[in-house]
């Protein structure tokens, strides 16, 4: 049996408690959103917090939706809310693309959005979707709120730039009229972490690519991102060959690592392969002001 | 360390001081004695320990029982009414949807749930909803029949009540169907037990 080791628990009903909670009690802390991941680490005694902070009752963290020029996703929003979100969907078809194949849905009521990004496992989906959408991290502790780029925002395998004292508390991510998005993933079975996936979202303008991201996880990408490949693409005009070339620089870049899920170099072949899919949906999309296909 | 906390659990308010570490499906089967939820894997990939929290499926074997406080939890055995099995549950009696029956009450909370937002959901819908759930028997064919079964019989019913409301006598019994934290949904419930 399974059970995790002892700790003390403290239930934050507010963000400055919640703040103040991990002050009183200090680097031994932790946060608890979905326990999707901290209870399965902390069963395996992979993590051993003394006190655990329950931050579920914080309805200021569960916000969703479009605020002035961006989405704003509030941290504690479960991966169920994100997939069925219809805003979400119109303007980031990516993200239903990504939740659609992130674990399963009785996962996806409990896992939260925040969680996921703190968690920072390198095969998290939603690092790399929101590193193709350049969303920018809402940190928030005792000094007050600091905005860090998504790219800025993980530091190294199970890293983050959120400091002991400090919590995420959502995400925005600019809305970028007509542009198009996408997510594609390989799993070994319904339910799985990816062998590999990428995300893209791709803005046009005057028959060019204005705006490229593209999104990577599972193959060692530096930030969950492929910068070469964007770059190689502003500026030319969209179509197979050039979302081939951008799919063979990014496989380049990239640093996969042969584990139980396959060979690096089956997986250097996936990542390439993956963001010519996702560029070419993304231009099929991109336009429409509905989004979704 | 102990903390008190009160969960209500098929409709019934429980109160108990546990260790912060108690997980919840340990908490309904040691503290409560509702053995009906199973625990499996204990890694949250099987799915036999789901129960709804606050009408929400969730794997019990992954939520600290002190989370719960205050909540709403419905074991598969709060899914009979008033003597009455539910639809789901007789719908896994006709098209022999279990085997061993390990995997069974996950599946059948799940199968609720489903129907409760999608009343007629094709098999499609029905795999994808019980993707995260194992039956080590193997039985799916007969568990997504199962399902469709419990679907065809509550239009069914819901057709009746329609006729009878068309005839003028929309006696619906009148009894209580929110039950603990179920999304009824279009009078799913009134028909099973109508
Ligand atoms: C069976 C299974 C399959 C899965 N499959 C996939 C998959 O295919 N793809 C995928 O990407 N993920 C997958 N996951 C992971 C899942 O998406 C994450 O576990 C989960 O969403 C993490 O979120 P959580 O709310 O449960 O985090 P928790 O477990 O509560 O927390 C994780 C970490 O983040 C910290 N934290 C949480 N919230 C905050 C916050 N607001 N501020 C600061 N720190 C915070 C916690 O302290 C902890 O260190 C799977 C998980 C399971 C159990
Ligand atoms: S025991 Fe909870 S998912 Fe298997
Ligand atoms: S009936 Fe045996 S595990 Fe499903």
């Amino acid at each position: 049996m399974q059970v995790p080791a002892r700790f003390e628990y403290e239930r934050a009903n507010s963000v400055p408690h919640a703040l103040a909670l991990l002050e009183r009690h200090g680097p031994e802390s932790r946060v608890i959103a979905g326990g999707h991941s901290l209870i399965p680490m902390m069963k395996l005694r992979l993590a051993r917090p003394e006190v655990l902070i329950d931050i579920n009752g914080l309805a200021e963290l569960s916000a969703l939706g479009v605020e002035g020029d961006a989405l704003l996703v509030g941290a504690l929003v479960r991966h169920a809310e994100l997939l069925a979100d219809p805003e979400v969907g119109r303007y980031f078809p990516i993200f239903h693309d990504a939740e659609r194949v992130i674990a399963d849905p009785v996962v996806r009521n409990r896992g939260t959005v925040g969680g996921s990004l703190c968690q920072a496992d390198p095969s998290e989906d939603l690092s790399a979707a929101f590193a193709a959408v350049r969303a920018t991290a809402l940190v928030q502790g005792p000094g007050g709120v600091r905005e860090v780029p998504i790219r800025d925002f993980h530091r190294g395998p199970y890293e983050t730039a959120v400091e002991p004292g400090e919590l995420l508390t959502g995400l925005r991510v600019p809305i970028r009229p007509g542009a198009g998005s996408a997510y594609e993933k390989v799993e070994r079975r319904a339910g799985d972490w990816p062998v590999a996936a990428a995300g893209s979202l791709l803005r046009l303008g005057d028959g060019v690519i204005a705006e490229a991201g593209i999104g990577l996880t599972a193959v060692g990408a530096e930030h969950f991102a492929a910068p070469e490949a964007e770059a190689y693409l502003v500026g030319r005009a969209p179509g197979a060959a050039a979302f081939a070339e951008a799919g063979r620089i990014a496989a380049a870049h990239c640093n996969p690592r042969a584990d139980q899920r396959g060979p690096a170099a089956y997986k250097r072949h996936l990542a390439g392969e993956l963001v010519r899919r996702v560029l070419t949906r993304a231009a099929a999309r991109a336009g429409s002001p509905e989004g979704e296909e | 360390m102990t903390v008190q906390i009160t969960v209500t659990v098929n409709g019934q308010p429980y109160t108990r001081d546990v260790e912060p570490r108690l997980l919840l499906v340990h908490f309904v089967r040691d503290e409560l004695a509702l053995t009906g939820t199973h625990w499996g894997c204990d890694t949250s990939n099987c799915g036999a320990c789901v129960v709804h929290l606050d009408g929400t499926p969730v794997k019990s074997c992954t939520v600290l029982a002190v989370m719960c406080d205050g909540q709403q939890v419905t074991t598969v055995e709060g899914l009979e009414r008033g003597g009455e099995l539910d639809a789901v549950q007789k719908g896994f009696a006709e098209c022999h949807g279990l085997q061993c029956g390990f995997c069974t009450p996950g599946m059948m909370l799940t199968a609720r749930w489903l129907l409760d937002r999608d009343p007629d959901p094709d098999e499609g819908r029905i795999r994808e909803a019980i993707s995260g759930q194992l039956c080590r028997c193997t039985g799916y064919e007969n568990i997504v029949r199962s399902v469709r079964w419990a679907a065809r019989q509550e239009a069914g019913r819901r057709g009746a009540d329609q006729g009878r409301a068309d005839r003028g006598g929309a006696d619906r019994g009148g009894a209580d169907h929110g039950g603990a934290g179920r999304a009824t949904g279009e009078g799913t419930h009134e028909g099973t037990r109508a």
